[in-house]
């Protein structure tokens, strides 16, 4: 009654491994194609990384104030 | 700031601009409902991530309080717990939106969704129940007791209930979130620094926080000096 033999097994294995393959291969998902063709995305890109940037210069510059005021509690 | 102490500051800025321009450049598998929605596993899953390292943290020092009584340990705890729970919120913010365009509700009736806002309430009466003590040494000691309980709910509600039933969210309902299907090899990439940048992000804000906290403990305790007739 069990049909769980070993080749059934590896041709089973095979059908879905070859499926997922043809999942990627085709272009029926609907995927952002076409603004990354158009290198548009590297637009989005550039200004998400200078606003992190920014944030994160403005982030040392409170720590470095943070460090001068440590020294001066020091000195006294 | 020196490059020796804070190396792991700049580490973190390189980290979080890598999840930034990698995760929005690298391939991504074509996944039906996902689309390119599926390139948030770089900024909401790490929310995540980067909130249960923190808590760790916070219950590491909470375990240390308990054992040394120092004020400092204690304040390390919580402000650790507080950059957890900013990046839970954001985490539960940002799944929210994702779950709207996946799921079709802002929110659905998931034993993940659901474990994750109680999550957020345990740490949220955490601080409550700091704020109402205003005896410092009872307050360390009463809420390093509770935050210990509170890293075990963290646990079971993030980690163990989800698994234990059917969940629309990976890693649920005996799906593991690192199957093969969820994460590709080349998201992993990604993924994996992300998270650590992120964590170390957060780690950042708490320590500026604490070494606030530590130089106005300090100017405190002078005016105190100050004050007493001598």
């Amino acid at each position: 009654m069990h049909i769980h033999s070993v080749p059934i097994k590896i041709i089973a294995l095979t059908f879905l491994i070859l499926s997922t393959v043809s999942v990627f291969a085709q272009g029926d998902i609907e995927m952002a194609d076409r603004m990354r063709s158009e290198g548009k995305i590297y637009v989005v890109v550039a200004v998400l990384s200078v606003v992190f940037l920014g944030l994160a210069v403005y982030l040392i510059t409170l720590d470095r104030r943070i460090s001068k005021m440590e020294k001066e509690k020091e000195n006294q | 700031m020196e490059i020796k102490k804070d190396w792991w500051k700049f580490l973190s800025i390189v980290l979080v601009l890598t999840a930034i321009i990698g995760g929005m450049l690298i391939p991504v598998p074509r996944l039906a409902i996902l689309n390119e929605t599926i390139r948030n596993l770089f900024y909401h899953v790490t929310m995540w991530f980067a909130m249960m390292i923190l808590m760790t943290g916070s219950v590491f020092y909470s375990i240390k309080h308990l054992r040394s009584f120092d004020v400092m340990d204690d304040a390390k705890a919580r402000i650790s717990a507080e950059a957890g729970l900013v990046m839970g919120v954001l985490g539960l913010v940002t799944g929210s939106v994702w779950a709207k365009f996946t799921w079709g509700a802002y929110w659905v009736n998931d034993p993940k969704l659901n474990g994750a806002a109680v999550t957020i309430l345990v740490y949220l009466a955490y601080m409550i129940l700091r704020n109402s003590l205003p005896e410092e040494r009872q307050r360390g000691r009463i809420s390093a007791v509770y935050n210990i309980f509170a890293y075990v709910l963290l646990m079971v509600f993030l980690m163990i209930l989800p698994r234990m039933t059917d969940s629309l969210h990976p890693g649920s309902g005996g799906n593991p979130a690192f199957s093969n299907y969820d994460l590709d090899d080349t998201m992993r990439i990604i993924f994996y620094p992300a998270i650590i940048g992120w964590t170390l992000f957060a780690a950042w804000f708490a320590q500026l926080k604490f070494r606030l906290f530590k130089l106005n403990y300090k100017l405190e305790s002078d005016l105190f000096d100050l004050k007493q007739p001598s």
